[in-house]
């Protein structure tokens, strides 16, 4: 067994802190501290089912490795929101029916909120390539899209009465 | 852009209030807010970690399994091979749950012995305190492989000394139809049209790879909380185990998707095994390259069809020979074998017909249920030469297709006779109308349409004799608790059942609890397999919740003093319908029922049609409850520079008896446009040898979301389906026809057909310099012959 190392990182704000050995990727590492709502479909950087927010960037964190992010702050779809105080995104993937199976959806809402951080008025060929990290077999991607604008546009008119 | 048609003749004095309507599942905000358990997600106390063994070869003797530096290494609890199984290495893989029919031979080993018969067979478990451990423990494992020939093409395992795979003779299952007089109809022909098709191996690449935890829990019972689509599997497990089946306690929380590939049974019995050997709880997560080695893709089929056709359109006869790769065992592959004989013929009435057809064994992966499970590689093939009918003599395709749709009343491939709506026209004629106008080719991009009908299945084989059993409860404060064994795969399965008991007991659907996915604890719903899950599980609940309804009106029309047609719940209200001013609560209606006694549950049982089989000569008799029928259209472009093929629109227009959840039956019919997509075009399991050369999510090739098209979904409702409220099944009939339609489309931009699936840009370019070099003759194929 390599040496293992301590890491600390918040997750959803509040500071979690684990041995692992230097092989020891996020992914592992966080659903082995009950963060699994962490999906693993692929462990190699394929279907986007486990992306996170590392400093408010999106990673997949079967390709990020446990030493690196010593001191960084995790945001997890439990982080982006919760029952009564849900993102816009929670919600219009709700309303427009966008899970299916639900496996991928964590990722999916983890990516689409990196895309509308950076994009706040993404066009349909915008939203496409944002997500184009993330793999859904169950829905045909047209009802994600629709909630991404959908909540989008919910983002923009909330920053427009502001 | 979605629209719903509703058939003038639909069962009258219907007023449904829930049903049918775009409602949020009752399993949406579980999900996204990342709360859904999957069967990975479970941890227990003590808890150890398996991981498999599987054979990296094809077709070997295995000579020595030697485990004892794996046995030896600390941490490790547990390391079995067939040794360790002598006196129950066996698992039974035909389909569950069924009374009668059955296939002879399905037992396959859970663990190889003395050889290994497809890439990925399992030879080893282990059961360690940690993952990495486990995965030492299995690179500690010196297997001894002893090469033989193998074979590996469906065609060559049924020649003399083929090497045997399977029985006696590779012959895993035959079929046949002898139906009229096809000499008499080819005769009758003015031209006969002969073609061959082809289509390849498809994974199901579910996103959640399989995965369980089992234990044995303080009554001796084994508990196994798996990502299935069949808790009836615990039967399996116990026979297997040689315990009684109900000291086996098999559960699925939501499913990650399973298309068929959690059908059969996948990791459920290695980590019983493992569990009953250590005394602890055992979890096992796939890892993704030994799911696609797992649990059986789709598949590969050949299909000639020789198909007499009169200048007026009309069919006169059809002659048709069927192949598939069952690979190195049985497991499904003769009932897939039926479903694409059923399929062979699309939704069309042919009355002289002649079909053979037969499943081989061959080194490669075991092939299994996916999504269409048959009837979907048989409709691509008839869909294709339907249009090159069409344009043999001449005629719209559309056209052709109206000349010879099955209608209700006609007998279909098996004789068996059509009782519900079919509106194939209608759909075809709507989706075609949708796609609009083709654009103009320009340089290098031509423009293609193509249309593909169908009819699909839903509900098991008759002889299987399917139940499914549904109990529905109201509580004291008049909310509403449905308790029904359904597996939810992810289709809406469980919030389906709310929206039922919803509909019928008058109350929101968020007050409905369904306790699902336990059979142990709940009443048995069957599988969520075959488009059966709504359509049984629902009709059960739909008969649960009536009858509940029934009991609490009775009771109440003498509370009202009206008779119990007199009055209506809805709104949470309890109401006299001529005049809604006389109501009451549903919360007091129950006191009152309860007061006097009054049964507020109810447990039903539903039974689909049955039958004893077909007619071993002739192919005839009825096999499936009921069908479904529709029709997707497409609208590509392709790069004549590259061989691209880009879908711009896609159109799913299907009579769905009636939609329970319309935004959970567009979500299947989306669903499906990308998943027939990646079928038509891109999706492709490579094997040289049996060995797999694409097994991960990045060299094979699912639509991703920059391939979506636009995708617009036409529900229409004749209410005449077997499933509650007149609803038909829909998960595999909606995907049946798409990839056909994509198949046309390419063919109608190219001027050309290619026969052999998926149509890789490679393939497109070939085909697009094959047909300049031939300068415009149609259909030069050599894979194509016409008479006279």
């Amino acid at each position: 067994m390599s040496k293992e190392k301590i890491v600390t990182v918040k997750v959803n704000g509040s500071a979690v802190k684990f041995a692992v050995p230097a092989h020891r990727t996020l992914l592992e590492a966080l659903r082995h501290e009950g963060f699994v709502e962490i999906k693993c479909g692929c462990e190699k950087g394929d279907c986007g089912a486990c992306a996170v927010l590392l400093d408010g960037e999106p990673v997949d964190s079967c390709l990020t490795l446990a030493w690196h992010v010593d001191g960084c702050e995790v945001t997890t779809i439990r982080g982006i929101g919760q029952p009564g105080k849900a993102d816009p995104l929670q919600k219009a993937f709700i309303e427009a029916g966008a899970a299916q199976c639900g496996y991928c959806t964590p990722g999916m809402i983890v990516a689409a909120k990196a895309l509308l951080k950076h994009n706040p008025n993404p066009s349909l060929d915008d939203i496409k390539r944002g997500l184009g990290g993330n793999l859904c077999r169950c829905t045909g991607y047209t009802r994600i899209f629709e909630a991404v604008q959908l909540a989008a546009g919910k983002l923009r008119a909330a920053g427009e009465a502001a | 852009m979605n629209q719903v048609d509703t058939s003038p003749n639909a069962i009258a004095n219907v007023n449904l209030r829930q049903i049918g309507r775009n409602k949020p599942r009752n399993d949406a905000p579980t999900k996204v807010y990342g709360q859904a358990i999957y069967a990975g997600d479970y941890s227990m106390e003590g808890m150890l970690f398996a991981k498999v063994l599987h054979s990296d070869r094809a077709c070997a003797n295995i000579t020595r399994v030697d485990v004892s530096a794996a046995r030896a290494l600390a941490g490790v609890h547990s390391v079995l091979t067939a040794d360790d199984l002598s006196a129950c290495n066996a698992v039974m893989t035909d389909l569950p749950g069924q009374t009668g029919g059955g296939t002879k031979d399905t037992k396959q080993p859970i663990l190889a012995a003395e050889r290994v018969r497809f890439q990925g067979e399992p030879i080893a478990l282990v059961a360690a305190e940690t993952y990495e451990l486990a995965q030492k423990a299995l690179d500690l494992i010196i297997v001894d492989y002893e090469d033989t020939e193998g074979v590996y093409d469906p065609f060559d395992s049924q020649k003399p000394g083929a090497p045997i795979v399977y029985g006696d003779d590779n012959i895993v299952s035959t079929r046949k139809i002898r139906k009229g007089d096809i000499e008499k109809g080819f005769a009758e022909a003015d031209y006969i049209l002969e073609n061959t098709f082809s289509s390849q191996y498809q994974e199901q690449a579910f996103l959640e790879p399989e995965a369980a935890v089992a234990w044995v829990d303080e009554h001796e019972i084994l508990n196994i909380r798996s990502s299935t689509q069949v808790i009836e599997h615990y039967r399996a497990v116990a026979d297997a185990l040689g315990i009684p089946h109900n000291r086996v306690h098999l559960q699925a929380p939501y499913l990650g998707g399973g298309f068929g590939g959690k059908e059969v049974m996948t990791i459920e019995v290695w980590l019983a095994l493992l569990a009953m050997d250590t005394k602890r709880p055992v979890k096992l997560i796939q890892t993704r390259e030994n799911s696609f080695l797992s649990h059986g893709p789709r598949h590969p089929f050949t299909f000639t069809h020789k198909t007499g056709v009169r200048k007026d359109g009309k069919i006169t006869a059809m002659q048709i020979t069927i192949t598939s790769d069952a690979g190195a065992y049985a497991k499904l592959s003769p009932y897939v074998l039926l479903y694409a004989v059923v399929g062979s013929t699309g939704p069309y009435r042919v009355d002289n017909l002649w079909v053979d057809a037969i499943s081989a064994a061959t080194n490669n992966l075991p092939t299994c249920a996916f999504r269409g499970f048959g009837t979907m590689q048989a409709n691509t093939a008839c869909e294709a030469q339907m249009e090159e009918l069409a344009k043999l003599i001449g005629m719209d395709s559309l056209e052709l297709r109206r000349k010879n749709f099955i209608q209700p009343g006609d007998p279909n491939t098996t004789g068996q006779i059509i009782r519900s709506s079919v509106w194939s026209d209608q759909c075809a004629t709507q989706a075609l109308a949708a796609l609009g106008q083709q654009p103009n080719n320009s340089d290098h991009l031509v423009y293609g349409h193509g249309l593909a009908c169908y009819q699909q299945s839903y509900g098991r084989i008759r002889w299987m004799k399917d139940t499914s059993e549904s109990w529905v409860g109201l509580e004291m404060d008049g909310t509403v608790i449905v308790r029904c064994a359904v597996t939810d795969v992810g289709a809406g399965q469980m919030s389906a059942l709310a929206q039922i008991a919803a509909e019928v007991l008058g109350v929101p659907m968020n007050e409905v609890t369904v306790y699902f996915g336990d059979g142990h604890l709940n009443p048995l719903a069957g599988t969520s397999t075959a488009s059966r899950a709504l359509y049984m599980s629902g009709k059960a609940t739909e008969l649960a919740a009536v009858a509940v309804r029934d009991n609490l009106l009775e009771c109440m029309a003498k509370h009202f003093d009206v008779s119990p047609g007199e009055l209506d719940l809805a709104d949470s209200m309890i109401f006299v319908l001529d005049n809604p001013e006389r109501c009451m609560s549903i919360k007091d209606m129950v006191k009152v029922c309860a007061t006097e006694g009054v049964h507020r549950h109810n447990l039903s049982i539903f039974r689909a049609p049955q039958s004893e089989g077909l007619d071993p000569e002739t192919g005839q008799g009825d096999v499936f409850p009921d069908f479904t029928y529709g029709a997707h259209a497409a609208q590509v472009s392709v790069d004549t520079d590259t061989g691209e093929v880009t879908v711009i629109k896609s159109v799913g227009a299907h009579d769905v008896g009636q939609a329970i959840n319309l935004r959970a039956v567009e979500g299947q019919i989306e669903g499906s446009a990308l998943m027939g997509q990646g079928f038509a075009l891109s999706e492709e399991l490579i094997l040289e040898k049996g060995v797999l050369k694409n097994g991960s999510l990045s060299e094979y090739l699912i639509p991703t979301s920059e391939d979506v098209p636009e995708i617009q979904s036409i529900v229409l409702e004749s209410r005449s389906g077997l499933g509650p409220f007149g609803s038909k099944g829909i998960g595999e009939p909606v995907f049946a026809p798409v990839a056909a339609s994509i198949v046309n489309a390419v063919t109608d931009a190219i001027g050309t057909r290619i026969h052999d699936l998926p149509l890789t840009p490679e393939k497109v370019l070939a085909a697009i310099n094959e047909n300049r070099a031939s300068r415009g003759v149609v259909s030069k194929s050599l894979q194509q012959k016409i008479t006279p």
